[in-house]
């Protein structure tokens, strides 16, 4: 942007300009709520549909929007263009990029002592746990889209098969959840590659749409296989994991029987939250290490550009393949966790809103940021939390911070890459400079 | 043989259903290269809206069945239309030069935001209608007693679904905004050259999808007699597949896939699981792009380095 700070404000627009827009809002939201907002059906006790209307919600809604428009016109004015280079003092920038530097080792010691500083508040472990989960699973998808560059929308279909892989395995022969952890990866795994496969000539939204479906065969799949699954009933009765062969229980085999302590549910949640975070940190490691290997570098090179990539000898199909096999894997791991600590699972818990969820999070995060998946899954899932109340405005809130949060930082909350290889100095640049693959 | 008629018509009925909701897939997909997430949801909301407008024109004292289909499916047009416009205008536009995915998720955010806005605005229980066109013709009468049936419904959806698709394949081919919409899929930068608004046209792109979606959820109002909510998910996602199916970008291959997963469905319903239905639609869009990529009537994409 050329055009200097006083040009802009001169051609600001006046008052009537914003009133003008303001209108042309109002008159659109009124004829899109007329209807929709204006009258409400319902079926009645015999079946037959009624009506009643609401014009106050409706007037109230368009003098919202029609208020909204003009403060949503000066806040604009008085910001600026959203795409003007803004100059950060030094001692700021340097200050940034100090804190920026901190984040991660205070957030990695913070998490493990959540559980000793909240110890007696049950609702911040639980939340932790679910957050450290969609980390973790942030984490993995990471590998197929951040790294990777394949655009993967039905991860959860790797959840999925985890869970009920550890379900069927637990309650049908017994294994413990130590066993079945890393057969429910290895399962998953597998799917990873079944998928990848058919899918490895397709390109970009061919892709997308091919692993939506993907997801959706398999939830289908788990709810008409009834014999297996459960059908829409789940699974339950799922066993807790051990430390060792010892249950968190109250019983006289129990831990705290054996350490001589009084005992308490909280153990278990305390426990449930290190296995999330020991499996979290896990993946973190696997990834970072991965990108040195041959095969993290051939994943970024194939991102960049699929056609450089085969030229230059990289053999495509089992570069696509381990990047799927990778990510499932733990989203298996993930899977099997959840099931063993909601002891049930339905497969209600498997639907594309799981998959966008866990999309969102690493788009936010900034696409094969480690960093941002874990800044965005803290956003999204304590966003999350704060809507508990109003239950049914929390996918309407949730899927316009989505559209508004795509607005305002399409490239997500860490919108930088440092390159992995670099020559002589590592230097970190913008991700708009970044070509985006069509692999 | 009957039985196989009768699924032969109920298939192509709920393949014309689908085929006009792949249209706006296809158009979008051909001018932006995006997939519209939203535009299952904006057929919903087409079918919410056809409802509306029926209860008060019946509640009205309005009897003359004709006179409220018309003014149902032009109000349907006219306020998804504008539907359409505003999702484009608020959720697309700002992201038009983005990168490739930031469209794409806020597509899904504002394909939620549409399921979750009915549901808030008209509840979550589904609105069944009592039918509102009965009757039909018996058009074949076999031996064991099994009637092959064509009911008046059925006749309206397939006449509408033509005479809609000859007044679109018009306005491509004979109009000025057809031919604008024509030269923006070939190449934006030119046609922006050339003195096309590539905005406006991108915008009515927008409305023609969202009004033709209208007018499936007004029929399939009509047809199944009920809405809910959530019935655009699955709708949408079987719509991309028969856009994908008939070769994305495409307008008669998205009416052809339409027609082919329509007829896919009902057969697999009738022959084999009615469960598994929707995992046949899903097996065969992923058949289609293993052994067709670029659909059946699509053109080859060229690989540029």
């Amino acid at each position: 942007m050329s055009a200097s700070p006083a040009a802009q404000t001169s051609r600001a627009p006046g008052a009537a300009f914003i009133f003008k827009k303001a209108l042309i809002s109002a008159l659109v939201a009124l004829v899109l709520f007329s209807l929709m907002i204006g009258v409400r059906t319902e079926a009645g006790s015999d079946g037959q549909l009624t009506y009643w209307t609401r014009f106050g919600d409706l007037a109230a809604m368009v003098a919202a929007v029609f208020g909204g428009s003009i403060v949503i016109e000066l806040l604009r004015q008085w910001w600026g263009p959203v795409d003007t280079v803004r100059v950060v003092p030094a001692p700021v920038k340097s200050a940034l990029s100090l804190a920026g530097r901190l984040v991660a080792p205070v957030l990695l010691v913070f998490a493990f002592l959540v559980p000793v500083l909240f110890y007696d508040e049950r609702y911040i472990l639980d939340l932790g746990i679910l957050v450290l989960t969609y980390v973790m699973l942030g984490w993995g998808l990471n590998v197929v889209v951040g790294l990777a560059g394949l655009l993967d929308l039905g991860y959860v279909a790797f959840y999925a098969v985890g869970a009920y892989s550890y379900a069927l395995l637990a309650t049908n022969f017994g294994l413990s959840f130590w066993v079945c952890l890393p057969l429910a990866g290895i399962l998953a795994a597998f799917w990873g590659v079944l998928l990848g496969f058919p899918v490895l000539r397709l390109r970009g939204d061919y892709l997308a749409i091919v692993t939506l479906a993907f997801g959706e065969i398999i939830r289908l799949v788990i709810i008409n296989w009834q014999d297996l699954t459960g059908g829409p009933n789940g699974v339950t009765g799922i066993p807790r994991p051990t430390l060792f062969g010892i249950p968190l229980s109250a019983g006289d085999d129990g831990l705290a029987a054996m350490l001589g302590i009084e005992y308490s549910p909280t153990h278990r949640i305390v426990f449930l939250f290190y296995i999330i975070l020991a499996l979290a940190l896990l993946t973190n490691w696997v990834t970072i290490r991965l990108r040195r290997l041959p095969i993290g570098r051939a994943w970024e090179a194939l991102r960049e550009d699929e056609v450089a990539c085969r030229a230059l000898g990289i053999n495509t199909t089992t570069t696509k393949l381990t990047a799927f096999a990778t990510g499932a894997m733990f989203g298996g791991f993930a899977g099997a966790f959840f099931a063993t600590r909601q002891g049930f699972i339905s497969p209600e818990s498997f639907t594309f809103q799981e998959s966008a969820l866990v999309l969102a999070i690493v788009v936010l995060g900034g696409m094969g940021s480690q960093l941002g998946v874990v800044l965005a899954a803290l956003a999204m899932i304590g966003g999350f939390e704060l809507f508990r109340g109003l239950d049914q405005y929390r996918m309407l809130v949730f899927g316009m911070a989505m559209v508004l949060l795509m607005i305002w930082r399409p490239r997500g909350l860490i919108g930088h890459r440092a390159p992995t290889v670099f020559l002589e100095r590592k230097e970190a640049i913008s991700s708009d400079l970044v070509k985006e693959g069509h692999g | 043989m009957d039985y196989f008629a009768q699924q032969l018509i109920n298939g192509l009925v709920l393949g014309s259903i689908y085929g006009l909701i792949a249209i706006g897939y296809t158009m979008v997909y051909g001018i932006v290269g995006m997939i519209n997430f939203a535009h299952g949801d904006i057929f919903m909301i087409g079918g919410f809206i056809s409802l509306i407008t029926f209860l008060i024109l019946v509640s009205f004292g309005l009897t003359a069945i004709p006179l409220i289909l018309l003014i149902v499916l032009l109000v349907s047009m006219a306020i998804t239309a504008l539907y359409g416009w505003t999702v484009e205008r608020i959720a697309y536009r700002p992201l038009r030069h983005s990168f490739r995915l930031a469209p794409m998720l806020s597509a899904i955010g504002m394909s939620f935001v549409l399921t979750n806005y009915s549901q808030v605005a008209q509840g979550a229980r589904v609105k069944p209608v009592p039918p509102i066109i009965t009757g039909g013709h018996t058009l074949h009468e076999g031996p064991e007693g099994f009637v092959v049936q064509l009911s008046n419904v059925q006749i309206i959806v397939v006449i509408t679904t033509i005479v809609l698709l000859a007044l679109f394949t018009w306005l491509v081919s004979r109009t000025r905004l057809g031919r604008d919409m024509r030269a923006c899929e070939q190449d934006q930068t030119m046609a922006a050259l050339l003195g096309v608004d590539v905005d406006r046209t991108i915008s009515m792109t927008f409305v023609i999808g969202a009004a033709l979606a209208a007018v499936a959820g007004m029929m399939y109002l009509l047809y199944y007699g009920l809405v809910d909510f959530f019935m655009g998910f699955v709708a949408g996602i079987k719509a991309f597949t028969a856009a994908v199916l008939g070769g994305i970008g495409s307008l008669p291959g998205a009416m052809l896939g339409g027609l082919l997963i329509g007829l896919i469905e009902t057969l697999w319903s009738a022959y084999f699981s009615v469960e598994y239905k929707d995992v046949a639609a899903f097996s065969i869009l992923i058949v289609v792009l293993i052994f067709l990529p670029t659909g059946l009537l699509g053109r080859p994409e060229v690989e540029k380095v």
